[in-house]
């Protein structure tokens, strides 16, 4: 196989079929066409009485090798079997790529093995507190963040937590957060349609008889009943038919009478309290859409394709709406995608909303900190709060605890329990003044005694 | 309005759980010189695992997509 530089690929087939060259592109990688291996030279193609000039070219365009060039397909191989991740190999093949006519087998060899090294160099060393440095990354630009939560600018504006909040929200695991919300990815069909994607707006977004102006509710304490009307044009616009309205009010145990295009209930009992909760139970019936929902908007992505976003979250129920596209539906309920999606996806979720809120926030702070906040959260198999005392609960040790809060109420308590401290973590070791356990204090040089050498 | 057929193995965030062989399951142990009980948890009720069908004791490879590797594989033992 043979890669060609970058380039047209019509012109490449043309210029194949004119120099009556039997090859066939494969397949196309990062702008480049891979054709067939080709026994093909220079000097064949003087022989074929090309141009001189356009030699070069074609030489260029099939990737041929000249004398003592190192092939591509050959980097790529070498870079493939060097002990480094993937998108370190495919940045360091497009780099040798650019380079290419400086390259031989014996140079690339040796940037192999440099990049191997420098990457082994920048590894963290075994028994670093990894920890720690995740919380100090994030906790130090966590004091420039904004304390006021924002929302997102624009029409209809959606009010969703941001900056600080938001962060204490999501390594909390709230089972809800403050402001839950979704962001409802379409199918093709309605992507592109803002009529299709405002009508699907209006089919998840939950409708109840007393808001919106669906219908007009009046309790007379007269003659113990309920009146209520319906709106038949916002009936219309949200595609709400009367039946369906009708149909869940026999379902509700009372006495129902139209009279004059208007309903009028009974409670079964009659009494002021009955009235009352009667008044309540029709003004919260859901006409339409999905329960949570409290509203939901169309907005225009800078792709130039619709999509929803939504006050409050259910994303179960949205999946399986028609139109909704679930590949890419995501909600801002960590536990709500635990539940739905799983923890992985949870995981996910919880790396992408922090990097997302930092961002916004104008703080770069390196992924792995968060990966690793995410991975300690979701280790268990669902989703660990950070809390005050670190990840879910009480520590084990009697001194670290002490050493933080209410000191003589925690020693009491420990000694009525008769607690062991092993001193394995760094606060206790600080105490009693000895090395900690992290980094090189957690190695020891043991020197075998002169009868076991010579054993 | 309602469709039937949702996976979430296609979304997007979902990345691929795959059961793992014993085979691959002893390379892995040993390799790294732990016992399967020290691995991350996955619970069985979690909804990948049921559309999955793994069984508690099992051990899934997740293969992750990562910002700084590319793709990463971890691995997750199925528990109660």
């Amino acid at each position: 196989m043979v890669i060609s530089a970058a380039a047209d690929k019509e012109k490449i087939e043309k210029d194949l079929v004119s120099l009556d060259i039997n090859a066939e592109i494969v397949e196309q990688m990062c702008g480049d066409f891979v054709l067939a291996d080709l026994d093909v030279g220079r000097d064949d193609l003087l022989d074929m009485r090309v141009e001189k000039t356009r030699i070069d070219d074609i030489l260029k365009m099939l990737g041929r090798v000249e004398e003592g060039e190192i092939k591509l397909c050959d980097i790529e191989s070498k870079v493939n079997e060097s002990q480094i991740p993937v998108k370190i190999k495919n940045e360091l093949k497009q780099k040798l790529r650019s380079v290419r006519a400086q390259l031989n087998a014996d140079n690339v060899a040796a940037v192999l093995k440099r990049v191997e090294g420098e990457y082994e160099e920048a590894k963290v060393e075994p028994r670093e507190a990894v920890g720690i440095v995740a919380a100090q990354s994030i906790g130090e630009p966590g004091t420039q963040m904004t304390l006021r939560t924002f929302h997102y600018a624009g029409v209809g504006a959606i009010y969703i937590t941001l900056g600080l909040p938001r962060i204490i929200e999501l390594v909390d695991a709230r089972k809800k957060p403050s402001t839950p919300a979704m962001q409802v990815k379409l199918e093709e069909e309605y992507a592109f349609d803002r009529n299709m994607a405002e009508a699907l707006a209006m089919e998840i977004e939950e409708t109840h008889i007393r808001d919106k102006h669906v219908g007009k509710i009046e309790t007379s304490t007269e003659d113990m009943c309920v009146w209520f009307s319906l709106n038949t044009r916002e009936l219309k616009k949200r595609h709400i038919e009367k039946e369906e309205i009708e149909e869940k009010l026999k379902g509700m145990d009372v006495d129902l009478e139209v009279v004059a295009n208007k309903y009028k209930l009974h409670p079964k009992i009659k009494s002021y309290h009955e009235l009352l909760k009667l008044e309540g139970k029709v003004a919260n019936m859901l006409v339409k859409g999905i329960e949570g929902v409290k509203r939901a908007v169309v907005r225009k992505t800078p792709e130039g394709e619709y999509m929803l976003y939504t006050e409050g979250s259910a994303l179960k129920k949205v999946l399986k709406v028609e139109g909704v596209d679930y590949r890419r539906t995501t909600t801002n309920n960590i536990n709500e995608i635990a539940d739905v999606l799983g923890i992985e996806a949870a995981r996910h979720a919880i790396i992408e909303e922090m990097l997302n809120t930092l961002d916004e926030q104008g703080l770069g702070v390196d992924a792995r900190h968060v990966t690793l906040i995410a991975d300690a959260m979701t280790m268990a198999g669902d989703v660990k709060p950070i809390g005050r005392h670190g990840l879910a609960g009480k520590k084990a040790s009697v001194l670290s605890r002490a050493a933080f809060e209410v000191t003589m109420d925690t020693l009491l308590d420990a000694a009525i329990h008769g607690e062991t401290d092993r001193l394995k973590g760094v606060t206790e070791n600080v105490i009693v003044g000895q090395p900690i356990k992290l980094g090189t204090g957690s190695v020891e040089l043991v020197a075998k005694s002169q009868g076991e050498m010579t054993k | 309005m309602k469709k039937g057929n949702v996976s979430i193995l296609e979304h997007e965030s979902v990345p691929i759980h795959e059961i793992i062989t014993n085979e691959d399951l002893n390379a892995l142990l040993n390799k790294y010189k732990i016992r399967k009980e020290q691995l991350p948890k996955i619970k069985s009720t979690d909804p990948v695992i049921k559309e999955i069908n793994a069984e508690l004791g099992d051990v899934v490879e997740v293969r992750r997509s990562s910002r700084t590797a590319g793709t990463a594989l971890s691995y997750r033992l199925v528990i109660k």
